[in-house]
């Protein structure tokens, strides 16, 4: 074991300030031979501006093809300890809800079998355990099994989906998006577990349009809940935001991007055909102003972050879906797209690049969808959809 | 034609894994199609699936991730 302990003037510089700094936290770790060389290895990084960590390889649990990320020192002669420092990817619960109990059950294992560092969470939303050897891998995972967790997503698989704390914290979910998470994640277990796609699938459900999840940027297939009906006015409250001193004009009426607000110092009326759901009145205007009643989730396709092409963010698919369980009919969507996509896509192809390249009349046709207006990004940009010559000769005669 | 035996199509698959072992990589999909040209219309995508599931958890194939992810030999079946 390494028992050098690195200058680190460079990491030294991260800790100065009064925010947060990953150096401080990982220091109180530092004890540990493992983490001495992960600090070594960085401030070496920092010095020569470049990462001394390769990825990838032949690490896993039995029968799984992701959850662990393989991840190997360039310098292990130098950092003995850091030769090996594996990612693990635990499946968070829905909506981050833990019990302390449970975050103790987790630290001890990692406490047991690696470097003790966690990440809580990482962008997929997975809890992160950074920092394990090759021979800690099935340790740590027939400790977390027995405690009732399992790996997450990993590789060319459907990443672990992931959740806003909808009902269970915010008044705006129009959709049980726990419910919807946990039982999307259970349903395609395989799919999670034994990659089978051209590359990850992403799956991200927020309960309004606020996409707390910022699935719009991130997952290939955001659910975002909407409602079809009207926006809950409690005029009284409005009065009341008025006589409170909110400028309604300017604030609210003005800031309305479809103008589709009006306010006579008394009443408030929406043209809810015009409205685009934005959330910006019923964000400034909470006691005012609801979702409607008619709800259920709008779902999106195509997000991802710019790692080979350029980022892209998503656009909608189907603009109302309801959301009650078993969810057939998102499973239903889910699955023609995998059929469709898995078949067709090229390696490392997300389905939003799938999509740009085949056209996506093409790819409505195949997974079954109708194109409707709802799916065209900008005012007369061109969807590339064209009409079936009966359709074309009908509409003629 | 009748269906094809699940494990019949895991040992071709095997033998394709381990016929192209340090020359191409192979990912499930490629596997799929390749059964499904040599065994023709008595298999398919579901029959592809249950064999994959059988070479991995039998541990005669492992995932890889080279960039995605792949099906390939484990390293003691090559040593
Ligand atoms: S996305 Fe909407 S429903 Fe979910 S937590 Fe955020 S504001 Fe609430
Ligand atoms: S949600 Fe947005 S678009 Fe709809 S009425 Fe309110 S501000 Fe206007």
């Amino acid at each position: 074991m390494s028992e050098k302990k690195y200058e680190t003037p460079l990491l030294d510089e991260l800790e100065k300030g009064p925010w947060p700094s990953f150096i401080r936290e990982i220091k109180q770790e530092a004890e540990r031979p493992m983490v001495r060389d992960l600090l070594g290895v960085l401030e070496r990084s920092y010095e020569e501006h470049i990462g001394h960590w390769k990825h990838g390889g032949l690490v896993g649990v039995m029968g799984y093809g992701g959850g662990v990320i393989g991840r190997y020192s360039d310098l292990p002669e130098e950092f003995p300890d850091v030769s090996e420092f594996h990612t693990f990817r635990v499946n968070q619960p829905a909506g981050w809800f833990y019990t302390s109990g449970a975050l103790r059950d987790l630290c001890d294992i990692w406490d047991k079998h690696g470097s003790g560092l966690t990440n809580m969470h990482g962008s997929t939303g997975d809890i992160v355990f950074l920092g394990g050897k090759t021979t800690s891998i099935e340790p740590v995972f027939a400790d977390l099994t027995e405690k009732g967790w399992d790996l997450g997503g990993s590789g060319s698989d459907m990443r672990t989906p992931s959740c806003c704390a909808g009902p269970a914290r915010c008044e705006w979910a129009n959709y049980d998006t726990l419910n919807a998470c946990h039982e999307i994640t259970q349903a395609y277990q395989d799919e999670l577990h034994r990659p089978a796609f051209p590359y990850k699938f992403k799956l991200k459900f927020a309960g309004c349009p606020n996409d707390c999840v910022a699935s719009v940027a991130r997952a290939d297939m955001s659910i975002i809940g909407t409602w079809k009906d009207e926006i809950q006015i409690d005029q009284e409250q409005v009065r009341a935001y008025a006589a409170r001193g909110m400028d309604i004009e300017r604030e609210i009426v003005e800031l309305c991007p479809c103008d589709c607000i009006s306010w006579d110092g008394q009443a408030m009326e929406i043209a809810d055909g015009e409205c685009v759901k934005c959330m910006h009145c019923i964000n400034h205007m909470p006691k005012a102003l609801r979702p409607g009643k008619e709800r259920g989730a709008a779902i999106l396709i195509g997000a991802k972050a710019p790692i080979v092409g350029g980022a892209l963010l998503s656009s909608v698919f189907v603009p109302f879906l309801e959301m009650t369980p078993p969810y057939s009919d998102l499973r239903e969507l889910i699955e023609a797209i995998w059929d469709f996509w898995g078949e067709h896509g090229k390696n490392r192809e997300r389905v939003g690049e799938f999509i740009q390249r085949v056209g996506l009349g093409k790819f409505l046709e195949q997974i079954g969808l109708d194109p409707v207006p709802e799916m065209i990004a900008h005012p007369r940009s061109n969807p590339y959809i064209f009409f079936d010559d009966e359709i074309v000769a009908g509409a003629e005669a | 034609m009748s269906e094809i035996a699940v494990a019949q199509v895991a040992e071709a698959m095997y033998d394709l894994v381990k016929s192209t072992h340090g020359k191409k990589n192979l990912k499930p999909m490629d596997l799929t199609k390749a059964m499904i040209e040599q065994f023709g219309e008595g298999c398919d995508k579901q029959i592809c699936k249950q064999a994959i599931r059988e070479l991995i958890d039998s541990g005669r194939c492992i995932y890889s991730y080279v960039g995605g992810s792949y099906i390939t030999l484990p390293p003691t079946a090559t040593a």
